[in-house]
């Protein structure tokens, strides 16, 4: 079987600090793979690897089998990675729709079609209406993304990764910072991309009772190196993840 | 509806705005008529050749972000085109031709190289190199004096069609003879609103959101997919492009091209302005600033003279109301205008427009 993914001694040193140290990891297509440990612990890090924002020291990364460690950002977004930001990362005077819209404007490649007018490919208003409706944002479509509240902004931040429709979707803390009663929409979109079984998942997430249901796999990164990767009963079980990074969620 | 076809579904978005942007093409269109006299044709002339500028800049700055100061380098390599050929070949339409393609291979050629070479840098490096690149070719371009007739410029004739002494008719029509200059003014007014509608249908198109996402959060436009530094040079080139078409309208417009009139940096500046004062990022901006801003640069030294003479007794009035004074004038117009409208006069219009619904 070829991986969806997967990393090869990914390593990242910034000066003597190494903030990813060679994380060897395949993902298996279709599964979701939740990533935990302490905050610094190189989780976003090996995020930005992957999506190619940070070039690697030394490793490699694969797609399908391919080696796309080479590969810009752009490139690998439109191979199929796709990733949503834990900050919150959108264009903030443009309106919601339009956010959406750029994404599903960039999946169809239409992007340097300088002649037709973009109001005429009513398909596309149509795809980004419908991601949309998903996350409950039909009624602000018009609003500037910076005139949203936190929560709404998360959400957006979530239907634009939708949006894009990868292959491999990169999800880091999409409910951080969401009220409580906001939070069960992102995860039902989740939850209902899981249930296709075509989309490969990997979720950073810090609610251990989110990871539990949704994982299928845990992984611990820890100062930047992998130190534990199986089951989530077993890996949450794990002297080492009670000990160390779960104390204080567990004892909760 | 055909009329928001033309406009690439890109309407005013407010019935100020709507009455403003007809009543400046109808102000161009009636010139002729109803504002006799050298002067009056020769500003509506000189704001149609600005809208097309202002407008080509707003494509770099107002929706991709960049900042370049290499402007009227573009511009006057349109002018240099049109008037180096003209002024070798003689007046003919195959001259024109020549001069035109000549001129946007060249600026094709230029922009695409500064654009590769030097988008991957930061915006204020961007804007440092391209002040180095304008300036040595304006140096460049006083130095090759037997081309370009230096520091002088150059004057040549325009194509019989165009030129004063060619008429239409014997009579005049509407107290107005039909010669080469008005034929020239209309088809300069016609080209602009050609090039004008061009541009707002780039803006509008899928590439033109895709400049506003990179000018929005760069960043995030190469996560979704977009090759940002593609898209740069995409705008810088089609910039350029505009810019050298709007510098053959003056040269051709002026039947004269020197440093002064095409590559200095003040023009530079007064575009800047213009487009900052008319509204970055709508292009209709650009219509209203250049309307605006030419107008008052050659009607308030005149508005002001009447001024002072009036106030010939009141000494300090006096000075300050001086003719030669119209440049702090136009400073403080300037600084009021950035401070009440930061947004530029169309963004005013609009958000007010949605205030009103």
């Amino acid at each position: 079987m070829t991986f969806a993914l997967e990393t090869q001694q990914l390593t990242i040193r910034f000066g003597g600090h190494v903030a990813v140290d060679a994380v060897s990891c395949a993902f298996a297509p279709g599964t979701l793979t939740a990533i935990v440990g302490p905050n610094g612990a190189g989780k976003t890090t090996y995020f930005n690897l992957i999506s190619g924002q940070l070039k690697a020291t030394t490793g490699r990364v694969f797609l399908h089998g391919e080696d796309i460690s080479g590969c810009s950002a752009p490139q690998r977004s439109r191979r199929g990675i796709g990733r949503a930001f834990q900050l919150t990362n959108l264009f903030p005077n443009l309106t919601v729709l339009e956010n959406i819209r750029l994404a599903v404007q960039s999946r169809a490649g239409v992007g340097l079609n300088l002649w037709s007018v973009w109001s005429h490919h009513r398909e596309l208003i149509g795809r980004a209406e419908e991601v949309l409706e998903t996350v409950a944002l039909t009624a602000k479509r018009d609003l500037a993304a910076a005139a949203l509240p936190h929560g709404d902004q998360r959400k957006l931040e979530v239907a634009i990764l939708m949006a894009l429709e990868p292959d491999v979707f990169m999800f880091d803390e999409p409910t951080a910072g969401m009220s409580v009663d906001e939070v069960p929409v992102i995860l039902d979109l989740i939850r209902a991309l899981k249930a296709r079984r075509d989309k490969t998942i990997l979720l950073v997430e810090h609610k251990m009772d989110v990871v539990r249901e949704l994982a299928d796999r845990i992984i611990v990164l820890h100062n930047g190196a992998l130190v534990a990767d199986g089951e989530p009963a077993e890996v949450i079980a794990s002297p080492i993840v009670q000990e160390a990074y779960l104390g204080i969620e567990v004892a909760k | 509806m055909i009329f928001s076809r033309l406009l690439s579904g890109d309407l005013p978005r407010s019935r100020v705005l709507a009455v403003v942007l007809v009543a400046i093409l109808a102000g161009l269109l009636l010139t002729p008529f109803a504002f006799p006299g050298a002067k009056a044709l020769n500003v509506a002339a000189k704001i149609c050749v600005f809208i097309v500028l202002v407008a080509s800049f707003d494509l770099l700055l107002g929706y991709t972000g960049i900042v370049s100061f290499a402007h009227t380098m573009f511009f006057g390599i349109g002018a240099y085109g049109v008037a180096i050929a003209l002024n070798r070949m003689g007046p003919s339409w195959s001259a024109v031709a020549l001069g035109v393609v000549v001129a946007l291979l060249l600026s094709l050629v230029l922009s695409l190289l500064i654009g590769l070479f030097s988008l991957r840098v930061k915006a204020m490096f961007y804007a440092m190199i391209t002040l180095a690149v304008a300036t040595a070719f304006q140096t460049f371009a006083s130095q090759l004096s037997e081309f370009t007739g230096g520091e002088d410029g150059l004057t040549f004739k325009a194509p019989e069609l165009l030129s004063p002494g060619f008429s239409l008719s014997e009579h005049p029509f509407l107290g107005v003879s039909l010669d080469g200059r008005l034929i020239a003014f209309y088809l300069l007014v016609a080209v602009t609103l050609v090039l004008f509608l061009l541009m707002l249908r780039i803006v509008n198109s899928p590439f033109g959101r895709v400049l506003q996402a990179i000018r929005e959060n760069a960043f995030r436009a190469e996560a979704l997919g977009y090759q940002t530094v593609v898209y740069r040079t995409c705008s810088n080139v089609l910039s350029a492009v505009f810019a050298t078409l709007a510098g053959a309208l003056l040269a051709l417009w002026l039947r004269y091209n020197g440093p002064d009139t095409s590559l200095s940096f003040e023009i530079m500046i007064d575009i800047l302005l213009m487009v900052v004062i008319g509204g970055m990022g709508t292009l209709y901006g650009s219509v209203v600033g250049a309307t605006l801003f030419i107008i008052v640069q050659n009607y308030l030294q005149d508005l002001m003279k009447l001024a002072s003479e009036g106030m010939s007794r009141v000494p300090l009035l006096r000075d300050l109301l001086h003719p030669d004074r119209w440049l702090l004038w136009l400073g403080i117009l300037f600084v009021l205008s950035v401070y009440r409208f930061p947004t530029g006069i169309v963004g005013k219009l609009r958000t007010k427009a949605r205030g009103n619904t």
